[in-house]
């Protein structure tokens, strides 16, 4: 008996491991693709040799390096952050439906952006900064008014909804009294693209996830046990108001870099968990495996935004694409099964 | 093992209500005990406070003595199991895994998964006749063995107390009694003491060996169940007109509702 088990466990395990490895593989593979295509041409190699200070070409390190790099790392990034912040919120609110940018956090982010553009004229830093500010405080003012003895998650997510409709027609509000140029300007923000941040953003994402992917990595074990249900979670002997408080920064301060770096590259939070999810199988909890498909979604959104289509688009233009069909599919089979709420 | 679980002067209740109101109660070690009352008298919510699901307003719950809230979660978690009403399932989970987790207050970050563990959920997957569904879905499984896999995941906690918030809801009576007697099974041979939330007050008076009946928030008799529940305690406790006879199986007290309808005895008199 105890084989059966060691057996089911060690081929979870297995599964697990390999498919998320796979991931690694094409996520790289893709982020070296993204340098190696552009108005002039890169072989493989040479990609891989300039980015990683094997050979010194000035030639291929210009393009590569300064040029094509922090397009293809913000792209990583950023994808890997929303991935990971997507899942968490999901499997913390047991819903498919409840990835950060549905409840409101990436419509905070935007209004405090274009806000900041319209309004006050800001610049890449500012908007960047006004877009963190922003997630941080609707996901705080979410927290707060969904609060009555602990957080359910219907309410967290209905409240949220409901204060990205408010948000949305203030942005909607604010663009349509504004100067076309900074409408432009407010709208191509709004789309979400990898690259429109500059270099400090993207490093200050870079410094959040080697911070928060391990934090989330350790919170992964309270989260298995949370996905049961408060009472069970409680009698398990997990710290049930705690543990879902930092789960839920880990995923706010995730997303709020990412829309900074970004925009609010939409779907992609609400895609890369349930598309980790099925093809690791239900095991550790996939926090990797989400981060790596986001990163794969975002890499290959751009990648198609920039090269295959007659006119280059914005990244988000291609998650959208790619994300809407996908949430009509979630949501006519989520009410067939009765848990769509 | 001996353990003590007892509630002194314990009220509890929800957002401007309260449920219980200045209760005692002692557990009986080593016993089933089951709780039974009308809907909303405070059965379940006693349950939960024992479990410190629900923070005391008033008095306290004592675990060997001891305030549940002065005590560490993770260290009442290794003695006290508690199945709650509708426990959750994470989409496309397995059986095993979903009886894994019941270890998690025995593991660490350090001690992410031991042979200890294994040999736990082996067990429990065994007791509770899950064994071969271990790699299905939960949500492939019907009814009855999906409440076994949950009782399978409270007994890989391992802990000396289990506490079952109506169990056998939405099960057929089959079921329900299949996983009464897996109980008795538990209590008998490994000394547990189980505390249920039960609906059904003919299976209740069977299983239990000490039976609580509550209403309106107290305890209106307690006790085993021959010595305690008579028509007088069911129309109390439920407002049911009844008799009681014994059960022809286990001689325990057996209710018997009369109802406005059926009486033979009423029909004799319409036709003398």
């Amino acid at each position: 008996m105890i084989d059966v088990v060691v057996a089911d466990r060690r081929t979870r395990r297995t599964r697990a491991g390999a498919v998320t490895g796979a991931l690694a593989l094409v996520a790289f593979a893709l982020f070296i693709l993204t340098m190696m295509v552009g108005s002039y041409y890169v072989p493989a190699w040479d990609v891989i040799t300039s980015v990683f200070h094997l050979r010194n070409d000035p030639s291929a390190d210009f393009i590569v390096r300064d040029l094509r790099l922090p397009m293809a790392t913000a792209g990583l990034a950023v994808g890997f952050a929303l991935g990971v912040s997507g899942l968490l919120f999901q499997k913390l609110l047991g819903n498919p439906l409840a990835s950060p940018d549905f409840v409101g956090i990436s419509s905070g982010a935007s209004m405090f952006a274009v806000s900041a553009i319209i309004l006050f004229g800001a610049g890449s830093t500012m908007i960047s900064a006004s877009a963190l500010a922003g997630a941080l405080i609707s996901a705080i003012l979410i927290y707060l008014l969904a609060w009555r003895d602990g957080i359910s998650g219907y309410r967290f997510i209905l409240i949220g909804i409901g204060l990205s409709e408010f948000m949305l027609s203030i942005i909607g509000y604010i663009v349509a009294h504004a100067e076309l140029y900074e409408a432009r300007q407010a709208m191509t923000w709004l789309v979400g693209t990898i690259g429109q941040a500059g270099s400090t953003e993207l490093r200050t994402l870079l410094v959040a996830l080697v911070v928060l992917v391990p934090a989330a990595l350790v919170l992964q074990r309270p989260l298995r046990v949370l996905e049961l249900g408060d009472d069970t979670a409680t009698a398990l002997g997990a710290r049930v108001e705690l543990s879902r408080l930092a789960l839920i920064a880990v995923s706010i301060v995730l997303i709020g870099f990412a829309t900074a770096v970004a925009g609010p590259i939409m779907f992609v939070a609400l895609i890369a968990g349930p598309i980790a999810h099925r093809i690791v199988g239900h095991s550790g909890g996939g926090i990797v495996a989400a981060g790596l498909v986001g990163s794969i979604i975002v890499l290959g959104a751009d990648l198609v935004a920039h090269h295959l289509v007659p006119v280059a688009l914005p990244t988000g233009v291609i998650t959208g694409i790619i994300g809407a069909p996908y949430l009509i599919w979630l949501l006519a089979t989520v009410n067939r099964e009765g848990r769509g709420g | 093992m001996i353990h003590d679980l007892r509630a002194t002067n314990l009220t509890l209740g929800y957002a401007e209500t309260d449920i219980v109101r200045d209760l005692d109660v002692v557990i009986p070690d080593g016993r089933i005990t089951v709780i039974v009352g009308a809907n909303a008298c405070g059965k379940s919510t006693l349950l939960r406070g024992l479990a410190r699901l629900l923070r005391p307003r008033g008095g306290d719950v004592l675990l060997d003595g001891t305030s549940v809230q002065d005590l560490r979660s993770i260290d009442v978690a290794k003695v006290l199991g508690l199945l709650p009403q509708s426990p959750v399932a994470p989409d496309g989970i397995t059986v095993a895994d979903l009886v894994g987790r019941g270890r998690y207050p025995h593991q660490s970050w350090f001690r992410q998964w031991s042979a200890e563990d294994e040999r736990a959920v082996a067990e429990a997957l065994e007791a509770t006749g899950t064994a071969d569904l271990a790699h299905r879905s939960i949500a492939e499984l019907s009814g009855g063995q999906r409440q076994r896999v949950w009782v399978a995941m409270a007994l890989a906690q391992d802990t000396d107390l289990l506490l079952l918030d109506e169990p056998t809801t939405f099960l057929d009576i089959n079921h329900q009694v299949e996983l009464l007697d897996l109980l008795t099974d538990l209590n008998r041979e490994s000394g547990k003491t189980i505390v249920i939330v039960l609906h059904d007050l003919n299976l209740a008076c069977r299983y239990a060996d000490h039976i609580i009946a509550m209403k309106q928030g107290a305890i209106l008799a307690e006790g085993s169940p021959v010595d305690v529940i008579d028509a007088a305690v069911v129309t109390e406790v439920f407002g049911l007109e009844c008799e009681v006879v014994p059960d022809p199986v286990s001689g325990t007290p057996m209710i018997v509702p009369r109802g406005r309808h059926h009486a033979a005895r009423r029909r004799v008199t319409a036709a003398s």
